[in-house]
C-alpha cells in the first residue's frame, strides 16, 4: 500500500512538473501583425535572485527561432544596449520604440517579467520555481500582440525514511545539491520551450519550412 | 487495477509532453545556449577565445551535418572575434548573419558601421 501511495506521487509529480502548461491566450493580433523578427529585451527581474534575468533570457533564442522567427542574437543586444548607456534591464525595459526600429529594426519587441524565481524550502522538500510573463509588441504601433505565462516546478522530494527528521535531512541535502548545480536553467529551459511550442502561432522560417516540406 | 492505474497516469503525463514538440527542428544549436548562459553566470566561464573555439565548432558540426546554423550563431561569434581585437574575421561573421538572415540588416549594418569608424578613428590618430 505504501509503495503505491509514492508511486501515485511520482506519477502526480510527473504531471505536474512536466506539463503544466499555461492556458491557451488570445493570439489573434499576432496573425494580423505577423512579425519576422523577434528582439528580445532582457527581462526585468521582480524576484530576488540577481541571475534570473540573464539565465532566463539564454534559455529564450532556441524556442522562439524554432518556432519560425529571427531573434536577435540575445548577448550582442545586450552588450550594444550596454555600450550605449543602458547598464540594466530596468532601463533597457524603457527604450523608445522608433529607437529600436531605427538602430535595431526589430518588427517585435518581447518584454519579459520574471515573476518568481529559485528554490523555497519547505517542510518535507524544496521546491525550485520558475515564474515569468511574456509580452510582445509590435514595434511599429506599440501594440500589444501576444502574451504567455511561462511557469514551471521541480520538487525534489526524496523520502528516504527516518521520519520528519530524516525528510528535513534529506531537503536541505538536496538544496545544496541542487544550489550547486542550479537547477533554474534547466527548468526554465523546458518551461519556455513548452509555452512557446504550445502558445505561440509559427513564424514564416517555419511556415517557409512546412510549405517546402509539402511541396516535395 | 492499480499497476494499470498508474501506467495510464504515466501514459498521460508522456504523452502530454510529446504534443507539444513540433514536427522537427529548423536549426543545429549545439553549445550557444550553453555558452551564453555560462558567459552570464559567472564571467570567465566562457572567456571569448573559449567561446570562438566552441562556436566554430558548432558551425563546422552544422555544417558536416547538412543542418542550418541557428540564428545569433555567427553574430555572437563576430561579437567574440571583435572582442579579441580579430577585426576582419568579426566583420565576416556579421556579415554572414546578415546573410543567412536578412531581418538583422539594420542592427548588423550599423554595427559593422561603428567598426569602420572606430578603425579610422584609430588610424587618424
Amino acid at each position: 500500500m505504501n509503495k503505491f501511495i509514492v508511486l501515485m506521487c511520482l506519477a502526480a509529480t510527473l504531471l505536474l512538473s512536466g506539463c503544466d502548461t499555461a492556458p491557451q491566450q488570445e493570439n489573434s493580433l499576432i496573425y494580423t501583425y505577423a512579425p519576422r523578427s523577434i528582439l528580445v529585451i532582457p527581462p526585468m527581474n521582480n524576484s530576488v535572485e540577481v541571475n534570473a534575468s540573464y539565465t532566463f533570457m539564454s534559455t529564450l533564442s532556441r524556442p522562439l527561432a524554432e518556432k519560425g522567427y529571427y531573434v536577435f542574437p540575445v548577448a550582442v543586444i545586450d552588450n550594444f544596449l550596454k555600450e550605449n548607456g543602458l547598464p540594466t534591464p530596468a532601463e533597457m525595459n524603457g527604450i523608445a520604440l522608433d529607437k529600436i526600429q531605427q538602430h535595431i529594426g526589430a518588427d517585435a519587441v518581447l518584454y519579459v517579467s520574471i515573476d518568481e524565481w529559485g528554490q523555497k524550502f519547505q517542510l518535507v522538500s524544496s521546491v525550485t520555481i520558475v515564474r515569468a510573463t511574456l509580452t510582445m509588441v509590435d514595434t511599429a504601433t506599440g501594440t500589444e500582440i501576444w502574451k504567455a505565462r511561462v511557469s514551471g516546478s521541480d520538487s525534489n522530494s526524496n523520502q528516504q525514511g527516518g521520519g520528519i527528521a530524516g525528510a528535513i535531512l534529506s531537503a536541505v541535502v538536496s538544496q545544496i545539491a541542487n544550489s550547486l548545480q542550479d537547477n533554474t536553467y534547466e527548468l526554465s529551459r523546458q518551461a519556455t520551450n513548452r509555452t512557446v511550442a504550445a502558445d505561440l502561432p509559427k513564424g514564416p522560417y517555419r511556415l517557409e519550412a512546412e510549405a517546402a516540406m509539402g511541396a516535395k | 487495477m492499480q499497476k494499470l492505474f498508474i501506467s495510464g497516469l504515466l501514459l498521460a503525463a508522456l504523452s502530454a509532453c510529446t504534443a507539444t514538440r513540433g514536427p522537427g527542428q529548423l536549426y543545429y544549436w549545439g553549445d550557444y545556449e550553453d555558452l551564453i548562459y555560462l558567459s552570464y553566470k559567472k564571467p570567465g566561464n566562457a572567456t571569448p577565445a573559449e567561446q570562438i573555439e566552441r562556436l566554430s565548432k558548432v558551425i563546422d558540426r552544422a555544417q558536416a551535418e547538412g543542418k542550418a546554423v541557428a540564428p545569433g550563431v555567427y553574430a555572437q561569434l563576430g561579437m567574440m572575434y571583435a572582442m579579441v581585437g580579430n577585426q576582419p574575421a568579426a566583420e565576416q561573421m556579421l556579415m554572414e548573419e546578415k546573410a543567412r538572415f536578412p531581418e538583422s540588416a539594420v542592427f548588423i549594418d550599423g554595427m559593422l558601421e561603428r567598426a569602420k569608424q572606430m578603425r579610422e578613428e584609430r588610424a587618424a590618430q
